[in-house]
């Protein structure tokens, strides 16, 4: 035990000044106040693990939220809804994409957090979408985005059955490692297949969908039309996650030996859910080639799957609210922290470690699957 | 051609070799894949950069023995990356052990990411020009073109596969590396300090891809804060196309993926030189787990 502290110890203050050396260079000034700021949270994090008190205020916190989950729920959605109206082009932009995002980190938990598979070339399904949406309608005009929609996620889904039969029964260092290359090979293909997906050009010239009577031109209806896929996609998550099958993937996440023992076909239900986070993953791609109008090899980088897994980790592994919460931190604070773009990946990388050896279950996530046992043993719903 | 596809697929497969040890080293003590293992070589190679711009500021012995000045810098790099490999485990392992599997996979995840962006911001997000420290003058021989550089690389690639197996192999800290590998428990009852022996697993593997990275850094003369991504990916092909696990599988495949991709990029399309490691990765993780060398299945797949 003595020792674990000396390294967590020793981890901290290392980190502190591995993180904060750059910062010499250029914004002396903040210094102070990142080293206040940490010192705090330090003295807060021993005082809370020192003092029940503050576990207990916490859990009450949290028990006070799950309580009345509905109605929270509801008001967010309602500001959701209402923010457009007061909001410039510039932020609703930004909104948007975290809503995309938001869809991407739900549809990464299936996999990652209720199934425990760790995933990293997701953002190869997200590209398959938008380059099925961009090829269907701009190259061959086969048919409207409306069309193209679905079938973003089907031809997703596909690919996610055609990489996931061979490999869903390896172990999780090994699928981490090919999902990888996986996500590396899409990028690579978008860029010399030149005839199919315009090569590292790329497509120009998708079109927003029309409503019939309304074409979601506008900024804003395309910020509710994302945010109604977004609350579709949750709501679908969160029911299958409450279902049979969502029971199925946490038994075969915390252990698969004795879930396969219970009758649990392992590998059916990884491929199910690595299946369904394809889909998912295809439709954000294909609202993100609506959105942009452009889409080309550079959006689909190694990066943009690292920032989705944070928001997953972040959030809490396994949590649907952790990754809509991680998706409005990651996307919504850099904005505001302009200057710090340039360390905007460092910091993620240090905090990615740094929240896997202090807080394995996230911001919002619960501690163990016992607990969740303990709340339905309670009679919440 | 062949015999020429076949020298610089050795070359830089010598290279390879060397990081697939770190992987298979340290898969070994942990059973647990280091991602960030390619940024340690990514770091090697930086830190080889910055001892070669030393140069110009050393006494004149070194500039007039390039051959002393060479060697030091590889063990100057090595050295102090295998420091970074301690604190790697250190910090990013070490609290995590016993830990549900995902939970270090992401640690190192977050590691790498650090790592890279660490350098990208200290260094500079462009490409560095490696100088030219060995003549880069080409010779032939039966058709078969080379320079001085490439024969360095085998050499050097060669001593350092055949110091690591000798330290496998016949001194006291290698024999508790394996003894840890087979059994952790047996060894820690037998008295083997399993914490120092993971250490020294991690910083023997660093210094080995240290040592790559200064080498492959000298043959391509740039490297960028990204090669690490790319780097790790390949050798760990290499690690588990010999067998994870397993030393010399890991030179073995870090060999022959280094020929692979020569002539597949010779004979084929050099746009998609990167792909084949990641498919001859996937077709080995299906057809054949253990690798070519691997002798038992770690992982059931």
């Amino acid at each position: 035990m003595s020792g674990r502290k000396l390294s967590a110890e020793l981890f901290f203050y290392l980190g502190l000044m591995l993180v904060c050396a750059p910062f010499l260079k250029l914004h002396t000034a903040w210094l102070p106040a990142v080293f206040l700021v940490v010192w705090g949270l330090k003295w807060f994090g021993d005082f809370s693990g020192r003092n029940e008190g503050i576990g207990r205020l916490r859990e009450k916190v949290v028990g006070f939220f799950r309580q009345r989950s509905t109605p929270l729920v509801l008001l967010l959605l309602a500001v959701a809804v209402v923010v457009p109206f007061g909001a410039s082009t510039y932020l609703l932009d930004v909104l948007t994409s975290a809503l995309l995002y938001a869809i991407l980190a739900s549809a990464l938990n299936i996999t990652v957090g209720f199934t425990g598979v760790l995933v990293l070339g997701f953002i190869g399904f997200y590209a398959i979408g938008a380059y099925t949406t961009g090829i269907l309608t701009t190259k061959f005009a086969l048919c409207g985005f409306w069309l193209a929609l679905p079938a973003s996620g089907v031809v997703a889904l596909l690919f996610g059955l055609l990489l996931g039969i061979p490999t869903l029964r390896l172990k999780g260092d090994y699928l981490a490692i090919v999902t990888l290359g996986f996500g590396e090979i899409v990028k690579i293909f978008c860029n010399n297949l030149d005839a199919l997906t315009g090569g590292p050009n790329g497509i120009l010239g998708i079109k927003r969908p029309s409503l019939g009577f309304a074409t979601l031109d506008s900024p804003q209806a395309f910020y509710w039309f994302c945010l109604a896929v977004l609350a579709m996609v949750v709501l679908i998550i969160a029911r299958i996650a409450d279902s049979r099958y969502g029971r199925a993937w946490i038994a075969v996440r915390e252990n698969e030996m004795a879930a396969g023992a219970l009758g649990i076909d392992v590998f059916k239900k990884h491929l199910l859910s690595f299946s369904l986070s394809a889909f998912f993953g295809g439709i954000a791609g294909a609202l993100f080639a609506a959105k942009q109008g452009f889409i080309s090899p550079d959006s689909f980088t190694f990066y943009e799957s690292v920032l989705v897994l944070c928001m997953v980790v972040l959030g809490g592994i396994g949590n649907l609210a952790g990754s809509l919460v991680g998706a409005g931190l990651l996307i919504v604070l850099p904005e505001f922290l302009r200057e710090f773009a340039l360390y905007r990946m460092l910091i993620f990388g240090a905090l990615m470690v740094a929240f896997m050896i202090f807080r394995p279950h996230g911001l919002v996530g619960s501690r163990t699957i016992a607990l969740e046992a303990e709340d339905h043993a309670d009679g919440a719903p | 051609m062949f015999l020429q596809h076949l020298l610089n697929g050795i070359t830089i497969g010598g290279g390879y070799a060397l990081i697939a040890l770190g992987y298979t080293l340290v898969y070994g003590v942990l059973k647990l894949i280091n991602f960030a293992h390619g940024e340690i070589y990514m770091i090697g190679a930086y830190l080889g950069f910055i001892c070669v711009s030393l140069l110009p500021a050393l006494p004149p012995f070194f500039q007039t023995h390039t051959l002393v000045f060479v060697c030091l810098i590889f063990l100057v790099a090595a050295g102090l990356c295998s420091i970074y490999g301690f604190y790697l485990e250190k910090i990013c392992y070490r609290p995590l052990r016993g830990a549900p599997k995902l939970t270090p996979l992401i640690s190192a995840l977050g590691a790498s990411i650090f790592f890279q962006n660490l350098v990208m911001i200290t260094m500079g997000a462009k490409d560095k020009i490696f100088p030219q420290l060995i003549t880069q003058q080409t010779m032939t021989f039966a058709g078969v073109s080379f320079t001085w550089l490439q024969l360095t690389m085998i050499g050097l690639s060669l001593v350092l596969m055949l110091g690591l197996y000798w330290f496998i192999n016949r001194t006291r800290l290698g024999t508790a590396i394996r003894a840890v590998s087979t059994d952790p428990f047996m060894a820690q009852l037998l008295g083997v300090n399993v914490d120092t022996v993971i250490s020294v697993t991690f910083m023997v593997g660093s210094f080995l891809a240290a040592c790559a990275g200064v080498m492959i850094g000298l043959y391509y003369g740039t490297i960028n804060f990204t090669i690490g991504y790319l780097g790790g990916m390949k050798a760990f092909t290499a690690a588990v196309l010999g067998g994870i696990g397993s030393v010399t599988g890991a030179m073995a495949g870090g060999l022959l993926l280094g020929i692979i991709e020569a002539l597949g990029a010779g004979y084929f399309s050099t746009e998609y030189k990167d792909v084949y490691a990641f498919f001859i990765l996937i077709a080995v993780l299906i057809f054949r787990p253990a690798g070519l060398l691997g002798r038992r299945l770690h992982e059931r797949a």
